[in-house]
């Protein structure tokens, strides 16, 4: 088992590799089949991981800790971890068989980018040593940038990598930064024993210094507000394919990093104030959660509209990690998942409006879909899905995190909870209703908001039919089937609790890695079955979302205009203006740790 | 005092690069400023790891014993410098795009998307 650990990274690395070398003169079909046996071989040794359950340790080289001191680079493959790197390998998957119909001018280095970027996405899960995550994350990244930018010869795919990579290169230094101050303090690199060596001594400023970097610099990829501004850019100009990857795993692995340095470095040093840092959290988690979403329903761009919902669920992740309880931890577990393969699934449908009718607007497409049952089909189980139909996984983990929240005092934010998924999941309604009934009105585009429209609607394929290819629409519903069967598969719940609690675990992890401990599992109690106030909160949701979609089809409402538009003023699309709003996050952030933690 | 002069260089450093991205009118101009604000990881990390009065952590010639500063913050910085290499070429060849196809550097004459 151990043996699978280093390979779930190499096998794609050496893939991308032969694909990058022989992209002169291999033929697509080679391309396509090299790349999806890698990226399925990893879907699967990852899915044997997570299957393995407890934690297991892989020392590079050899190089075993001696006396509980670690020097050499470990990956730790913990339940979570490895769930992440099976979802992200899978969406992968799904990218590339889409890939194959929607993107018809690609050579194989699109293909060898794609691998290099699973590569990192799983390293970077998996990874137990704090610079390693550096480097994958910021590997990640760069294949990120150079995926986002694929048809560079346009103004809007060029502008949106610009501040995609600006801004997320930012972000690496920010984390940089915290870990030299880090290393600085306890002399490791090591996740384990930097926890271990800041526990020894009480929380100064550097701690708090460390812990402020460190956090907004994942948060920059996570897109957290303020530092979200540069996603709606990149992943409304993204070829469709890579829009499913960047959507449904690489923002939330900056949340799973936070987790990560949260539980197995800081939560030691930092735990007698945790309420202060449960507190900072969740507020963050609740405005990006709102506002993004306000956005959302006002975009009637499909991908800019799933961009922002993007974000929007972002937010939702954060409350559920920030209650720092394994509870909520397990339900935003499953909500990710869950929801990121209704994310893909959208975006998959998206490509499909791209192929069939050649652009990704709604007012443009208003009617033009009704020749298409299917695919309308496909865009409002996706928006019920979006906003918490039982018995879809979004609802498990939706009410999960719910009743954590409960216990730990933030009832609140089940309001937060479904005025987000009404928003969202209405939005898509909405463009549903629109596109494939004709409903409201044409609308009188904005002109400021429609320059270049048409340079970046250009349709990503040469082809465009009279009937959707099955590349396009069975993706699509395995996608939305995989979201349905993960709220139906029993004791799905409770196995998200073990590994959560494993997760949270933090002497447990120490003892693990640096002391060769046998893992133990924590045996917990199952989770109580979702109650009839769950049932009701959903239902509020998807009542929302169709009554917010009718309204907006049918009697649109201008009262909210002039303060949606000064909102969608913020999102100006200038770097200057994105670097300074990330200074003034990490600004707010260091001064609220500051003054509730020292 | 020399102690600290380091890290006051390393958070001068930061904030110039930072407020140079901030105000930027030219893509070449806006990585430069990148490469300022990256140079402060480099001198913060070679700080961290230094010792007054150590050698060079070469083994050839010193003894076992001998008081070197810290090689694995120098195995960092490298690693840095290559990732920086990497950064940067990527977005001077998307400012090289921009000047190309459309003639200007300046990231506000790019502006395809507001909202």
């Amino acid at each position: 088992m151990n043996t699978l650990v280093p390979l779930t990274v190499a096998v794609p690395l050496i893939a991308a590799t032969v694909l990058a070398a022989s992209a002169p003169f291999a033929s697509r079909r080679f391309a396509d089949g090299v790349s999806l046996a890698a990226a399925g071989s990893v879907c699967a040794m990852s899915g044997l991981l997570l299957a393995h359950g407890g934690d297991l340790v892989y020392w590079f080289g050899g190089w075993h800790p001696r006396h509980g001191l670690a020097l050499g680079i470990a990956f730790t493959v913990a339940p979570l971890g490895a769930g992440l790197a099976t979802f992200a390998s899978a969406m992968v998957v799904i990218a590339l068989l889409f890939s194959q119909r929607s993107l018809a001018e690609i050579n194989n280095v699109f293909h060898a980018l794609l691998l290099v970027f699973l590569a990192a996405m799983v390293g970077f899960s998996l990874s137990g040593d704090i610079f390693n995550m550096f480097v994958f994350f910021e590997l990640m990244s760069v294949a990120a940038y150079a995926l986002t930018g694929y048809r560079i010869d346009q103004r809007a795919p060029l502008e949106g990598t610009l501040n995609f990579a600006i801004t997320n290169s930012i972000g690496a230094l920010l984390v940089l930064t915290g870990i030299s101050l880090l290393y600085g303090r306890t002399g490791a690199l090591n996740l384990a024993q930097i926890g271990q060596a800041l526990g020894t001594r009480p929380a100064d400023a550097l701690v708090v210094i460390s812990l402020t970097l460190l956090v907004a610099g994942f948060f920059v990829k996570a897109a957290v507000v303020p530092f979200h501004f540069w996603l709606p850019d990149a992943y409304s100009v993204a070829p469709t394919p890579v829009c499913v990857v960047l959507s449904a795993v690489m923002s939330e692995l900056g949340l799973y990093a936070v987790a990560r340095i949260w539980w197995a470095c800081f939560a030691g040093v930092l735990g007698g104030d945790r309420g202060a840092v449960e507190a900072i959290l969740v507020g963050a988690g609740t405005v990006t959660a709102l506002g993004p979403a306000v956005l959302c329903f006002a975009q009637t761009h499909l991908k800019r509209m799933l961009a922002y919902a993007t974000v929007s669920y972002i937010g939702l992740f954060l409350i559920g990690f920030a209650l720092l309880t394994p509870d909520g931890l397990a339900g935003t577990a499953i909500y990710l998942v869950a929801d990121g393969c209704v994310k893909a699934a959208l975006f998959v449908g998206v490509g499909i409006l791209q192929h069939r009718l050649w652009s990704a607007d709604e007012l443009r497409l208003r009617g033009k879909g009704r020749a298409m049952p299917y695919t309308a089909a496909l865009f409002v189980v996706g928006a019920l899905a979006l906003a918490s139909l039982p018995p879809f996984g979004t609802f498990l983990g939706k009410s999960m995190i719910e009743d954590a929240a409960v216990k730990a005092g933030y009832g609140w934010v089940i309001a937060v909870f479904i005025l987000a998924s009404a928003l969202t999941g209405g939005a898509v309604l909405r463009a549903a209703g629109r596109v494939f009934l004709g409903l409201g009105g044409a609308g009188e585009p904005e002109p400021s908001f429609e320059i270049d429209r048409e340079e970046s609607d250009e349709p990503e394929t040469d082809d465009p039919r009279d009937r959707t290819p099955a590349m396009l629409f069975v993706p699509a519903a395995v996608l939305l089937a995989a979201s349905l069967a993960l709220g139906l598969v029993p004791g799905l719940d409770h196995a998200a609790q073990r590994a959560a609690a494993a997760f949270v675990d933090s002497a447990g992890y120490a003892a693990t890695v640096l002391h060769g401990a046998a893992s133990h599992t924590p045996q917990v109690a199952g989770p109580p079955p979702p109650t009839a106030l769950d049932y009701l909160y959903a239902l509020l949701s998807v009542l929302g979302a169709f009554t917010l979609a009718a309204v907006a089809l049918l009697r649109p409402v201008r009262v909210f205009a002039p303060a949606v538009m000064r909102l969608r003023m913020l999102h100006s699309g200038r770097v200057g203006d994105y670097v300074a709003w990330l200074t003034l996050g990490v600004v707010a952030f260091g001064g609220l740790f500051a003054v509730t933690l020292l | 005092m020399s102690g600290f002069l380091p890290y006051a260089v390393a958070a001068w450093l930061f904030a110039a690069g930072i407020y140079g991205m901030a105000t930027s009118r030219d893509l070449i101009h806006l990585v430069v400023c990148l490469t300022v604000a990256q140079s402060a990881t480099y001198v913060l990390l070679l700080g961290v790891g230094y010792l007054h009065g150590a050698a060079a952590p070469i083994f050839a010639d010193i003894g076992p014993n001998t008081r070197v500063v810290d090689p694995v913050v120098q195995a960092l910085t490298l690693t840095d410098v290559v990732v920086e290499a990497v950064v940067v070429s990527l977005l001077l060849a998307l400012a090289m795009q921009a000047h190309k196809r459309f003639g200007t550097l300046d990231p506000d004459d790019l502006r395809a998307m507001s909202s």
